[in-house]
């Protein structure tokens, strides 16, 4: 991602985070932005030219908009399963 | 001055031959920021990340000098129209 969850540096990351949170997982993130190597690599690495990219369960799952719609349809709870600590009315930000 | 909305229409009426087809210039003029509807039937059948690679994969000539691109809608004609054709699937009384 931009920056970090308590301080994401772009729009996108900041959501990205946002949704993210509503389910208490553990994000572990890296900021592209401070590496530019890291940056490219992970670009690479998933085929994918925008960030930020979000990795459930060591899995590519997409960028913002896709983590965005995979919650709206109830896709992401479901793909977090066991690993989401509350559900996604219960977020505390 | 990088890509403008035309630019991106056009890559994408190339690449996917769209039903339909809403580019937004959300930069404000600059040209580096936009947002994208996209119904085509080339999703059939295709998940959401695989969409929305191909839609990344019509803009990477641009990718360069766009800084965000936001696809808000990638479905396929059927998912467009969720009414079905009258004859479609079932029998006309």
């Amino acid at each position: 991602m931009k920056g970090y969850p308590d301080a994401p540096r772009c729009g996108f990351s900041a959501l990205a985070v946002k949704v993210l949170q509503q389910y208490g997982v553990p994000i572990s993130a890296r900021d592209i932005l401070s590496d530019l190597k890291l940056k490219e690599t992970v670009k690479a690495y998933s085929n994918w030219p925008t960030f930020p990219q979000i990795f459930i369960k060591g899995e590519f799952v997409g960028g913002s908009d896709i983590i965005l719609s995979m919650h709206q349809k109830g896709e992401l709870k479901e793909l977090l399963g066991d690993i989401a600590q509350k559900g996604e009315e219960n977020g505390s930000s | 001055m990088g890509v403008t909305k035309e630019d991106v229409e056009a890559a994408i009426t190339s690449a996917l031959s769209p039903s339909h087809l809403v580019v937004t210039d959300t930069s404000g003029g600059c040209g580096a920021s936009y947002e994208i509807e996209v119904v085509s039937e080339k999703f059939e059948g295709k998940r959401l990340l695989e969409r929305h690679r191909l839609v990344n994969t019509a803009l990477a000539p641009h990718m360069a000098e766009i800084h965000a691109v936001s696809i808000k809608k990638a479905l396929t004609p059927a998912q467009a129209q969720p009414q079905p054709e009258p004859a479609a699937d079932k029998p006309q009384a």
